[in-house]
């Protein structure tokens, strides 16, 4: 028999989303009983390593407007505008929320709060802590979250299966990892919080845990994955590991150069116009692969590929240590290069996913009582391409959203049956007894995983064509086939890491199945899929959402309309 | 050019099979660049992929992947192999209990961690169309280096008081307290300097400072410690002219 706990409303994460959620219900209804149930100690969550800021207007310059209208446009017109207009009222709100809950946000002379330049916005409207804004952020919700009594915490618990029984979901099965028994955490919502899936791609700036798990469990009952084609590569991520040199480097005033010291978003027609270095991410990631293949990319010794060099030198090192000390303290951990008196060698980096799980405006999922919010949701904020810093106050709004809706929701929904989810679990407890330790005639986890990451590196990168993405469909079928032979070694029920790497590639292969299927479904090129044989944007086929299900027969693709309202889709250039 | 190799010689348990802890060694080619992590990973990924270990970020603030190398507290993400020899040693943290291998035990931790409040406590809270708190850069600065602890417990590892006294609230989670004891937006002092002057609060420790030398994130509990001692007694003496639940200033 396996162990049951009662709730109402199950949170599977512990980041940024995860722990708004949480906050959100406790308010919502006191004495309500939550589960917050993570892979990692909730601190450890990627959230964590975000660097640059969070965005939401502030200042007198700035409007709701402006901000609502530089999201639209990043999307390049695949936002959904209720979405974002919602996103952008809230926004101010929730990032004074944070700065009440004590997030040391950096503060001007007269003591209110700094904001810096980002990436296609028109303003100052990142708010930040130093270069450690993901940190601060994530500290700050989980030292708060402790405060409510009724957050009951399952720290270390993979989830890996969600329970559904007559198309509702009223909980989850989880490892334990550190007794390798599995549970039945029983809500009558469950909201999915668990990141993105960077780690699909060999070049990321993901740490070890962004597996698109959240993705994977929901596909596997049977709902839509929104938008996956739509993968962003951010244009500073460091040699050899792919930590990631934020965005505010730029913001703050840093340059892009080329082999030959010029500043190419200036002289060269990028389509980023007089932004230049603060052009979006998707066009800045495309000019610097433009720049390397047409010979004038970087070389660093002992690296593989080429770079661009980003240069904050004349910034001043006063400037450095105050507003990026951390980007100081990570290009000189780990590419050796100090900033104040070298450029840093720099290129695209697989960062973030705008697609995910398909919810509406309430984090509502197709399924009854799953939610979904943050990097593993698609409510379609983001569209074709998410604008720097909209992804933290997308946690925090969309994560409160998601609670206060599960609370509704769970008013009028009945338990279910329990002994049909212990049924459940218990299935799932002799399938994971099962793996662990199993041996097969095939490879390790880490090979299977790498023919995965090569396969989607060169089907789905900065640029893309019909026939490498073809190509990634049929190599990431044959990896899963492969994925049935992989040969475990470690037997332990103790702490077994491998057993928690062998269901994240699982999960991955789901991931990069319906990645690959929605890219090679959009010939066109639109915000971040950019399609060499369809160079251009196509709003008479291709306005629209991409869906895929998951079916036996393997994915399905279909498409679902774009909100529109306020503006009507035109060229994007800046 | 040959490739240089190290042996990695590293402390195995596992509860299911082992009394005692063991030690297993690993002869491994390793890149100039590699960070203690990048050996270990190397060793799940090529050699033996049961050996079980905590990381995620790989740049130094997730705070998962402290361990004890060559006997001394390292977050091994950001060690570099080059600074040892031809044989490495990596051993779990010292001071807490091993759930397997390189896994340390936290719960121990996150009950102290909770115990001094490490939230903005108000009478009242603040509504939001109140708008953001002013704070002086000046202010921020009083606290914020206190804000920075990554939860890595490097500092637990190398405490001579925590070794000595478990219930020791220990460097990192008193430095917390402290941070929003410093907090201008924070009223809770009053209640955390009663855990602080506790048994396992602030005036156990003995300021070995040794927390602070390990810390590789410059936080300074050991510094903040002090501060609490001091902000302590203070307060404690000014409740004397004072009165209880008088006028705060
Ligand atoms: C290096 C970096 C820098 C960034 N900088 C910025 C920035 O400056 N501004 C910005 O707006 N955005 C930034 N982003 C993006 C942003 O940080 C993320 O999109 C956001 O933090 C995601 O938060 P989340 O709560 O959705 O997920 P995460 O913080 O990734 O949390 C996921 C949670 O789910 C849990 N989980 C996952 N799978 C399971 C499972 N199977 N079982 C149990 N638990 C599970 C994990 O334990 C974790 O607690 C950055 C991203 C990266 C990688
Ligand atoms: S892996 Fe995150 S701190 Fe080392």
């Amino acid at each position: 028999m396996v162990d049951v706990f009662r709730h109402d409303v199950v949170i599977v994460g512990g980041g940024g989303a995860g722990l708004r959620a949480a906050i959100a219900i406790s308010e919502a209804q006191p004495g309500l009983s939550i589960a917050l149930v993570s892979k990692v100690y909730p601190m450890r969550s990627h959230t964590v390593s975000a660097e640059g800021g969070a965005a939401a207007v502030a200042r007198e310059d700035d409007s709701l407007e402006m901000h609502a209208y530089d999201t639209v446009k990043g999307s390049d017109f695949l936002g959904d505008q209720d979405v974002i207009q919602y996103f952008v009222e809230q926004a101010p709100k929730e990032l004074t929320r944070l700065e009440h809950w004590g997030c040391p946000w950096s503060r001007n002379e007269d003591g209110t709060v700094s904001t810096r330049a980002f990436g296609g916005m028109t303003t100052k409207r990142t708010w930040f802590a130093t270069d450690k804004v993901g940190f601060h952020m994530l500290h700050t919700l989980f030292q708060t979250s402790m405060k409510f009594g009724d957050i009951d915490r399952y720290d270390e618990h993979f989830v890996t299966k969600l329970l559904v029984d007559d198309g509702d979901c009223r909980g989850v099965a989880a490892l334990d990892m550190r007794t390798g028994e599995m549970k039945a955490v029983l809500g009558r919502a469950v909201i999915l919080a668990t990141g993105g899936g960077g780690k699909v791609w060999p070049f990321t700036t993901n740490g070890n845990i962004k597996t698109g798990d959240g993705m994977a469990l929901a596909y596997r009952e049977g709902v839509a994955l929104k938008d996956m084609e739509f993968v962003q590569y951010h244009p500073t991520g460091l040699p050899g590991t792919g930590i990631l040199i934020t965005e505010a480097t730029r913001g703050e005033g840093g340059y892009l150069l080329n082999s030959e010291g010029e500043r190419f978003l200036t002289t060269r027609d990028y389509g980023v116009g007089t932004k230049a270095e603060l052009g979006p991410r998707d066009m800045i990631s495309r000019a610097i692969t433009q720049e390397i293949a047409a010979g004038r990319g970087v070389k660093v010794p002992g690296k593989i590929g080429q770079y661009s060099h980003l240069d904050l030198r004349h910034l001043g090192e006063e400037k450095i240590d105050s507003r990026l000390p951390f980007v100081r303290e990570l290009s000189r951990t780990y590419a050796n290069v100090d900033p104040v008196h070298e450029p840093i060698p720099i290129r695209p980096v697989l960062h973030y996913m705008m697609g995910g799980v398909d919810t509406d405006i309430d984090g509502a999922t197709e399924l009854g009582g799953l939610y979904a919010a943050g990097e593993t949701a698609c409510v379609s904020l983001n569209g074709a391409n998410r604008l720097g810093s909209n992804s933290l106050t997308e946690c925090l709004v969309f994560g409160a959203r998601a609670g206060e809706h599960a609370v509704q929701y769970i008013q009028g929904a009945a338990a279910g049956d329990e002994a049909r989810f212990v049924a459940q679990v218990e299935a799932e407890a002799s399938r994971v007894e099962e793996l662990r330790g199993r041996r097969r005639g095939g490879e390790k986890v880490s090979k299977v995983r790498e023919s995965l990451n090569d396969a989607m590196e060169a089907g789905t990168g900065v640029y893309r064509e019909q026939a490498s993405m073809a190509k990634a469909v049929a190599a990431v079928a044959a990896v899963k086939a492969s994925y049935e032979e992989v040969s475990l070694d470690d037997t332990s029920k103790v702490f077994n890491t491998e057993l928690i790497a062998v269901l994240e590639l699982a999960n991955m292969l789901d991931v990069a199945e319906t990645v690959a299927t929605a890219a090679v479904n959009r010939k066109e090129s639109r915000g971040a899929h950019a399609c060499s044989d369809f160079p251009t944007r196509n709003d008479s086929e291709y306005l629209h959402h991409s869906l895929v299900h998951h079916t036996p027969e393997g994915p399905r693709f279909d498409k679902k309309d774009v909100t529109l309202g306020v503006w009507e889709p035109e060229e994007r250039k800046y | 050019m040959s490739q240089e190799t190290k042996t990695f010689v590293v402390t195995r348990f596992d509860p299911d099979k082992d009394e005692v802890p063991k030690t297993q060694s690993y002869e491994i080619p390793v890149e100039g660049d590699w960070k203690i992590l990048d050996a270990l990973n190397y060793i799940k990924d090529e050699v033996d992929p049961t050996l079980s270990h905590r990381w995620s970020c790989r740049m130094a603030v997730c705070g998962s992947c402290g361990m004890n190398v060559n006997g001394e507290p390292k977050l091994t993400c950001k060690d570099p192999v080059s600074n040892y020899g031809d044989t490495v040693e990596v051993a779990p943290l010292s001071n807490f209990p091993v759930v397997r291998d390189l896994v340390v035990e936290l719960e121990g931790f996150m009950e102290k961690f909770k115990a001094v409040k490490p939230w903005i406590v108000v009478a009242k809270e603040r509504a939001v169309e109140e708008g953001t708190t002013r704070q002086s850069p000046d202010e921020l600065a009083d606290f914020k280096q206190f804000s920075m602890c990554i939860n890595c417990m490097l500092c637990y590892a190398a405490c001579p008081v925590v070794s000595n006294e478990p219930d020791f609230i220990g460097p990192a989670a008193l430095a917390l307290g402290h941070r929003y004891n410093q907090d201008t937006r924070d009223e809770g002092a009053p209640e955390r300097n009663e855990i602080f002057r506790d048994e396992g609060g602030v005036f156990s420790c003995s300021f070995a400072n040794e927390c602070s030398e390990v810390c590789p994130k410059k936080v300074n509990p050991a510094g903040a410690i002090q501060q609490a001692k001091l902000r302590n007694v203070l307060d404690w003496a000014a409740s004397f002219v004072v009165k209880r639940g008088g006028k705060e200033s």
